[in-house]
């Protein structure tokens, strides 16, 4: 299968992806049946062609054909087969491959589920989906074409990036995507709305499950990518608010505020502007993400400039997708306030509240992130934003979050009730207060940790309050919807979150020691004892091997193996040794031996002692499973549409309002 | 045009960690002259890929645990000026070594965090900070996210105040689109 | 007329992206500009290249300007710069120094016996302890610096003929003015 075949294959896909975009969208707008129907066979059609051409590159790395260009720049013969799949997507042109598959991937599971949507509907919501892969296919095909031929073939490759040589990072970037791509389901279905004047109105509870399911997905990535960075990277770190980890906790941020808004909207009527703003912002982040990391516009993550064209390729594209919608939504947002009146005290305010802190989170991360280049044009010189800028702004706006959080389910919509909300601040106030007492003397006065526990308890004991709540009130079958599951999951899942990075960050031993074999060093108590370095080696690497026994109380808890592995072309990679626990990680990285001759003399290591870190991503997949659970709920999926009225425009008919 | 290539003084390619998945030099193959040179540049920077921190793993002969953590928090707040998205308490570069040194004597001739940062700011400029100063070039940093705030806050208060208001009785509970018109039985969970 | 405001919001940032882009294709990435312009250089003592038991100092060098160039065998683009060094180097009117950065010494004769010399002078700091203090981060990197032993002028990188005629001259003519 040559490689052509796949350049070709993209371009039979381009042809249908401009099919899908732009003949439903003139049928739905000329009410002609023939054209919209195009929007699903097209879309299977692409995505055939997507696969086929993502195939044949998965295969020209499986067969080892280095005469593809980027086959040679990611892959060696030594690189395991699973690896060399995981490099079709290791580098950029492969990666647009990927995201062009995803949305393909979104386009056909949303084409299978709404034969029941309203023909015009769905006809608009495909069609937009085909516009956006008009434009990356189009991205692909003239400026970054994976398939492009390296003559004459080199008897071997490159390598993949000893950093992507890892299961996490093979499995990062694909549920990232799915993520970032997932949004542009509830964009599609947002520009429907404001394309067919919002008569759908139940388009709102269409999109709910779509968004819950693209957050899950993008809530998995970001803990899949936090959770390599910190076993790979060697540095035990989690998180480094560095530019390219911003670009994908934007999109989060926001994807966050637009769930809720979107129940406010769906249950309430209200905030429909504001909704339908939320998803094209959404859809917008990612593909801001998209820019940022491949324009090379942030200079200060890379040391060198992209490629200016590939740079002002996505910029024009964002403009027209990202400025068309705004346009679009300037011109035809509904302009009357709707929706059900709702007193001060009461759950839609809390939502409101909530998607202020959320929405200025994602701004400020925005602003941080982007300082520097604002602060080249306005001739500010090199201005530098970091953790310490991030990491001071991000806890003060979310604080406002953690303290609504418990009154969130026992807030009514409308009107709250006072009594049942006060009851709910005593009681977790109390057991905050108490937890954060005892905490006091573990942790021998660190504010943060004492701050981490009191708040994580107060968050903890409202879900469980109000999960206990509905067991005696409801009978069995109905106590917990799947939407409340997924919400009270969630919620617990921030808990988790929460008290992990305040005890993490607050109680963490970090400590680098030169040690000659047979000697120890204990560090909370545990006791590190370091048995020397050996040579050893692996499919494409060798490396210089250590062990560490660690005894606690006298008993081995763990024997760990950190390496340094040369890769080909001495790429040297550092692999900690990191012994899990649900209740502390135990790190050892190594260092340089202290005489680069005798690797079996002394040697400096750093060890680490991470307690609770663990429930950084614990917390992080708990949210994520609160967000599949929710999308999952019956409730949001379509049912039959009793009658189709005929076209032209359709009339909202009160008993034909879909469910 | 400037281009600025660092190499590492062992001969080694800079030892900058490098997130992955950023673009790679040898895939702007088709970029003109100029271009071409600063991927050139870029090939000489990435190619190392050396990770993590082998080469920043050097036990210091600190007093005590207390003097060894408030060097650890004192590094992770500066920039390495060689890879620039590496703190100085992580970079394996040389010079990351050598300014973690400065910085160690510093420590151990008793001058204060402000004064080292002082220090490496009159040397290196406000870059090798991770906390930007707040002087008037940086309010709109520092400032925006509150003023931001604010805006927001005013629109959501009087959003409040319009939906209070109201169009007659607050009620609560019941969805907003007809679907109590017989599509979704109430046991459908949408009772609270 | 507020839902304009996400729009032309927007359309700023478009704007600043388009100027990112634009910035970044003649600038380099990793450019920090020096806080030593116009601030006295830093009071060094460092052994001669040749003759490593001479010690050549700040106030040796006062009295004229010159350029001090930061160079190392180690370092590609310094190969690169050498040529531009060795013709247009003379043409610039004032002395060159060498600046000889964390190398070995032996390695660094051997490099400027191989590419000759366009320096008048050559200073070896091998520790690279004193360019902490020139706040140098890389090599190659050049200073300007006048007859009172100020700053004034840094380049980062390779110098061009280009560079050279745009920023260097322009910059050597201004501090040959003010002194005789």
């Amino acid at each position: 299968m040559t490689p052509e075949l796949g350049q070709l294959a993209l371009v039979l896909a381009f042809l249908l992806a401009i099919a899908q975009g732009v003949l439903p969208l003139i049928g739905a707008w000329r009410g002609n049946r023939a054209l919209m129907a195009v929007a699903r066979p097209a879309a299977a059609g692409q995505a055939v062609f997507v696969a086929m051409a993502f195939g044949i590159l998965a295969w020209a790395f499986l067969r080892f054909d280095f005469s593809v260009q980027y086959v040679a720049d990611n892959s060696n013969l030594a690189l395991p087969w699973y690896y060399r799949i995981a490099a079709v997507w290791g580098a950029h042109e492969g990666s647009l491959l990927l995201w062009i598959l995803i949305l393909n991937l979104w386009t056909v599971a949303l084409a299978a589920l709404s034969h029941k949507l309203p023909e015009v509907f769905a006809a608009r919501v495909l069609g937009v989906m085909g516009l956006v892969a008009i434009g990356f296919l189009a991205f692909i095909i003239f400026t970054s074409d994976p398939f492009g031929r390296l003559l004459p073939m080199p008897a071997d490759g490159a390598d993949l990036n000893p950093v992507l040589q890892d299961p996490g990072m093979t499995f990062h970037p694909p549920v990232l995507y799915m993520g970032y791509v997932g949004f542009s389901v509830a964009f599609a279905f947002s520009i429907a709305a404001l394309l067919g004047g919002e008569v759908e109105q139940a388009w709102v509870r269409w999109a709910r499950p779509w968004t819950n399911a693209a957050w899950g997905f993008l809530t998995l990535g970001i803990v899949a990518g936090s959770w390599w960075a910190y076993a790979e990277l060697g540095w035990g770190g989690w998180w480094f608010w560095d530019p390219v980890e911003n670009a994908s906790f934007m999109p989060w941020l926001i994807g966050a505020a637009l769930i809720h808004a979107q129940a406010i909207t769906e249950k309430r009527g209200g905030l429909r502007a504001w909704t339908l703003l939320l998803s094209i912002f959404a859809f917008s982040f990612s593909l801001l993400g998209t820019f940022l990391v491949r324009s090379g516009v942030l200079t200060s993550v890379h040391a060198f400039a992209s490629d200016p064209r590939r740079g002002v390729f996505i910029l024009i594209f964002m403009a027209i997708v990202v400025g068309g919608s705004l346009l679009l939504y300037a011109l035809r947002a509904p302009k009357v306030t709707g929706g059900k009146p709702f007193d001060i005290v009461s759950r839609e305010t809390a939502l409101l509240i909530g998607n202020l802190m959320f929405a200025v989170a994602a701004a400020m991360v925005m602003l941080g992130t982007l300082f520097p280049l604002i602060g080249d044009a306005l001739h500010l010189g090199r201005i530098s934003v970091g953790p310490p800028y991030f990491g001071l702004l991000f806890p003060l706006l979310m604080a406002p979050v953690v303290l609504l959080l418990p009154f969130g389910p026992f807030l009514h919509w409308g009107k709250a009730d006072g009594d049942a909300l006060k009851q709910v601040a005593l009681r977790a106030g109390i057991a905050a207060a108490a937890c954060a007492i005892v905490a006091a003397f573990f942790v021998q006065g660190q504010l943060k940790a004492i701050a981490g526990v009191a708040a994580a308890v107060w968050i903890a004991v409202g879900v469980l309050l109000y999960a206990l709540k509905r067991w005696r009130d409801m009978p069995r079958g109905r106590r917990y919807p799947a939407e409340m599951a997924g919400m009270l999951l969630a919620h617990l899942g921030v808990a988790v979150f929460v008290i992990g990075v305040l005890l993490s960050e607050s109680l963490s031993v970090t400590h680098d020691v030169r040690l000659a074999p047979g000697q120890h060093e204990v560090i909370a108590g545990y006791d590190f004892r370091f048995d020397g370095v050996h040579r050893t080696a692996g499919p494409n690497w060798r490396a210089d091997q250590g062990v560490v026994t660690v005894q606690r109380d006298g008993h081995t808890v763990a024997v760990m193996h950190p390496q340094k592995r040369t890769y080909a072309r001495e790429q040297v990679q550092t692999e900690s040794a990191v012994d899990a626990g649900v209740f502390r990680d135990l790190y050892v990285a190594l260092g340089e031996p202290m005489d680069a001759n005798n690797i079996e003399g002394a040697w400096a290591l750093r060890l680490y002692y991470k307690p609770f870190i663990r429930w950084i991503w614990g917390g992080g997949l708990l949210m994520m499973l609160g967000g599949f659970v929710c999308a999952g709920d019956r409730r949001f999926r379509i049912k039959r549409i009793a009658a189709e009225a005929a076209l032209p425009p359709v009339e909202p008919q009160p008993q034909e309002s879909p469910a | 045009m400037s281009l600025f290539r660092w190499q590492h003084p062992s001969g080694r390619s800079a030892p900058c960690a490098r997130m992955p998945f950023v673009e790679s030099p040898r895939n702007s193959r088709r970029a003109q002259g100029a271009l071409l040179r600063i991927s050139l540049v870029a090939m000489l920077v990435i190619a190392g890929h050396a990770f993590a921190a082998s080469g920043a793993i050097e036990p210091l002969p600190f007093k005590d645990h207390a003097q060894e953590v408030r060097f650890q928090n004192l590094t992770k707040q500066l920039r390495c000026m060689v890879c620039q998205n590496e703190n100085l308490a992580d970079s394996n570069a040389d010079l990351a070594r050598d300014l973690r040194l400065e910085v160690f004597q510093l420590m151990q001739q008793g001058k204060s965090d402000a004064e080292i940062k002082r220090y490496l700011v009159d040397r290196y400029s406000d870059f090798v900070l991770y906390d930007p100063p707040l002087k008037p070039g940086t309010w709109l940093l520092w400032f925006g996210p509150l003023a931001i705030l604010l805006a927001g806050g005013v629109v959501v208060t009087v959003a409040i105040r319009r939906r209070n208001r109201g169009n007659g009785a607050i009620d609560d509970d019941k969805p907003a689109d007809g679907r109590q018109a017989g599509n979704a039985p109430a046991d459908m969970g949408d009772d609270w | 007329m507020k839902r304009f405001v996400p729009l032309l919001v927007f359309i700023g940032l478009v704007g600043l992206f388009g100027f990112g882009i634009w910035w970044n294709s003649w600038h380099d990435a990793r450019y920090v500009p020096s806080p030593l312009i116009d601030k006295p250089a830093p009071d060094f003592a460092l052994p001669k290249l040749d003759a490593p038991d001479q010690t050549v100092t700040k106030a040796s060098l006062l009295g004229k300007p010159y350029l001090l160039n930061v160079f190392a065998s180690w370092c590609v683009a310094c190969a690169e710069e050498h040529p531009v060094l060795m013709t247009d180097g003379r043409a610039l009117g004032i002395p060159l120094v060498g600046y000889d950065y964390k190398d070995v010494p032996d390695d660094a004769r051997r490099w400027l016996r191989e590419h000759g010399s366009p320096y008048d002078l050559v200073i070896a700091d091998q520790p690279g302890r004193t360019a902490i203090d020139f706040g140098v981060y890389g090599a190659p990197e050049s200073f300007l610096i006048d007859a009172k032993g100020v700053i004034r002028y840094k380049h980062i990188g390779p110098l061009t003929p280009e560079v050279i005629a745009r920023e260097l001259q322009p910059a050597i003519d201004a501090v040959k003015r003010e002194a005789p």
